[in-house]
């Protein structure tokens, strides 16, 4: 059964993935190094061990507002887009819509428009309305942005769903708005999940639409932006981006598990 | 035979262009384990889903227990379906399964808790309450199908191929333990199936089914010993047929004229084809009785070469060459020994017998 090759032996694929790894995890590892370096200026050699960047991190109230803000607009596109992602996938895996192609690639677009257009269009359209510029706006234009990665999560979810699931709830006495909450929404559930925290990561860390179409109110991409420009600000921002790393890494381990929970569901429903 | 508990009335579905079941009426009674039997494409699933309510009939009417089905959703008609491939929800377990269908059954907790037992132990799942759907194998979760849809107590339980995707063993248990729970409850079987051998071990009546349409409805020994048409005939089982005319009727027997058998006697029956009418002759490889050398009787005999054989454990077919027909004869023949020897002898003659009522004679045109 010996294929004569061991997993230690260094081949090229081994070579291959190990400079992979480090080219892209090498500059993120920068970020707590230094968020926890006893200087002000990013540069080597580090100057010893230090935790006040995380202390002016939590003592910079605009900072903390401007992470409040993202997170706000972040949790109702991610609810918002997911909905309307669910709406839109079931439509068009479930029912034979004329013009389902078009419609398909029509809300697909948003995908392919460099933002920088759909933010100039956006803000051209949003003053022309005399709308005022604030979150409301922002979150609006990342609900654009967000609707078709929820629709395409979403879609390739209800795909791979055994249609006559719903069938035998529907046969068993359920009427098709029970059915949806008794067998489809538990089934597609990892799918939602995945899709919310797709479009609340796309939207926490957008920053064209944001920089075009808020006022006085930043987001945090934004607030990071405007902090380059003031040299002691910085490592409180290393500090946040730190935390916000090893949150994201709990956040997205759990979300692989709840997708591979689903995938042996599908499975198992496929006989 | 006994009162309809399902109707159909000039039934038909069209797809587009596509006639999926084509204007059809029959009946099926109550306490029937009826089969809809098919090659694949025959309209026969589509036939059943109709009468779960999944599809809407393009002209007629279903009725089941006498009410009109057509504004009736699925979720409200008095039937249950057991999907081709379970359909067992993922998410739930074995006893979640079986309760889904019971939400407004106005039980109580405990009522509940205790019918799901019983069911299980109809099943013979008992204990098997708290596995979940990825614990079963397909066996037990073609039982679980089965106990989710009977614990609704429905008028008339439909089977979508339930045992399609069963290895050959377990589906011909499950095929004597299907007969059994439906005549120890007593409820109608609405069975589809494209495995004639299936449908005629466990139907009362069988319906036909060729491209949309119901080609004939009838007991499983009365499809196999007197089909009505060639059509039949040939689908069910094997058939060898022998093109012949009517020359005359006698009092008890109808004499036919044919080309590869001579001229054979038929015993009389009331759907005997008349004088000059032009016949099919069909016998069942099975009927045909090989004889290895030259027999006294020459009445219903026929001469041929050996031809390839094949052996299937308990029975061989062999084939033989008649000399005025180019298609050879099939037969069949029990292995009553263990010794082949009398199949292997190609080219030697072989006599053919049959008794007067082992031929069927069928409407050729």
């Amino acid at each position: 059964m010996k294929t004569g090759r061991t997993w230690w032996r260094p081949d090229g694929f081994l070579v291959y993935a190990v400079a992979y790894l480090v080219f892209i995890y090498l500059p993120v590892l920068f970020l707590p190094l230094f968020s926890f370096n006893n200087s002000k200026y990013i540069a080597f050699p580090l100057k010893g061990f230090t935790l006040k960047w995380y202390q002016q991190m939590l003592n910079s109230p605009s900072m903390l507002e401007a992470l409040m803000n993202s997170i706000k607009v972040g949790l109702i596109v991610a609810l918002l887009s997911t909905i309307l992602g669910l709406m839109a996938a079931k439509a068009v895996t479930r029912y034979r819509l004329p013009g389902r192609g078009p419609v398909i690639s029509f809300i697909m677009v948003p995908l392919v428009i460099p933002e920088i257009i759909l933010a100039i269009s956006l803000l051209i359209l949003i003053s022309q309305a005399d709308i005022p510029l604030s979150l409301w706006t922002v979150g609006f234009s990342h609900l654009l942005l967000c609707t078709p990665f929820a629709m395409l999560v979403l879609v390739s979810r209800m795909e791979g769903f055994d249609r006559s699931l719903e069938e035998a709830a529907l046969d068993l006495g359920e009427n098709s708005w029970m059915t949806f909450w008794r067998v489809t929404f538990p089934i597609v559930l990892p799918g939602i999940v995945a899709s919310m925290l797709l479009t609340f990561t796309i939207s926490f860390d957008e920053f064209v639409l944001a920089f075009f179409l808020t006022s006085t109110d930043a987001t945090l991409p934004i607030y990071i932006w405007s902090s380059l420009r003031f040299p002691t600000k910085i490592p409180a921002v290393l500090a946040l981006g730190a935390s916000i790393f090893v949150i994201s890494f709990f956040v997205v381990s759990f979300a692989e598990w709840l997708r591979r929970r689903g995938v042996k569901m599908e499975a198992t429903s496929r006989i | 035979m006994g009162e309809a508990i399902i109707l159909f009335s000039d039934i038909s579905k069209h797809f587009g262009q596509v006639i999926a079941v084509a204007n059809t009426n029959f009946e099926i009674y109550r306490g029937e384990f009826f089969s809809l039997l098919g090659p694949s494409g025959c309209g026969k699933t589509t036939l059943l889903r109709m009468v779960a309510g999944f599809e809407a009939p393009t002209t007629g009417e279903i009725f089941i227990d006498g009410q009109p089905m057509s504004a009736t959703p699925p979720n409200h008609r008095p039937v249950n379906i057991v999907f081709q491939n379970y359909a067992i929800f993922p998410h739930l377990d074995v006893r979640g399964n079986i309760a889904f269908g019971m939400r407004k059954s106005g039980l109580s907790r405990a009522e509940l808790d205790q019918r799901i037992d019983e069911v299980l132990e109809l099943i013979k799942l008992p204990g098997y309450g708290s596995r979940g759907a990825d614990e079963l194998s397909g066996g037990q979760r073609q039982r679980v199908a089965l106990a989710r849809a009977l614990i609704k107590q429905p008028k008339v339980l439909l089977l979508d191929e339930p045992l399609g995707a069963l290895d050959k063993k377990l589906r011909e248990q499950m095929q004597i333990e299907l007969r059994q729970l439906q005549q120890q409850l007593g409820i109608t079987f609405l069975f589809v199936t494209h495995d004639q051998e299936e449908a005629l071990t466990l139907s009362d009546r069988i319906a036909v089914m060729s491209d949309g349409h119901v080609m004939e409805i009838a007991s499983p020994a009365e499809l196999y010993e007197s089909p009505g048409s060639r059509f039949v005939a040939d689908f069910i089982g094997s058939m060898n047929f022998f093109e012949g005319e009517v020359s005359c009727r006698e009092t008890s027997t109808v004499r036919v004229t044919t080309r590869v058998l001579g001229e054979i006697e038929v015993p009389l029956t009331t759907a005997s084809p008349t004088t000059g009418e032009r016949v099919w002759v069909a016998i069942r490889p099975e009927k045909l009785q090989p004889v290895f050398s030259e027999p006294q009787s020459r009445t219903n005999t026929v001469v041929g070469q050996m031809g390839p054989s094949a052996y299937l454990g308990d029975r061989s077919h062999f084939y033989v060459h008649l000399t005025q027909r180019e298609e050879p004869v099939l037969v069949a023949l029990q292995n009553l020994e263990r010794s082949l020897d009398h199949l292997r002898r190609p080219n030697q003659p072989v006599w053919l017998q049959w008794a007067d009522d082992a031929v069927v004679l069928l409407p050729r045109d």
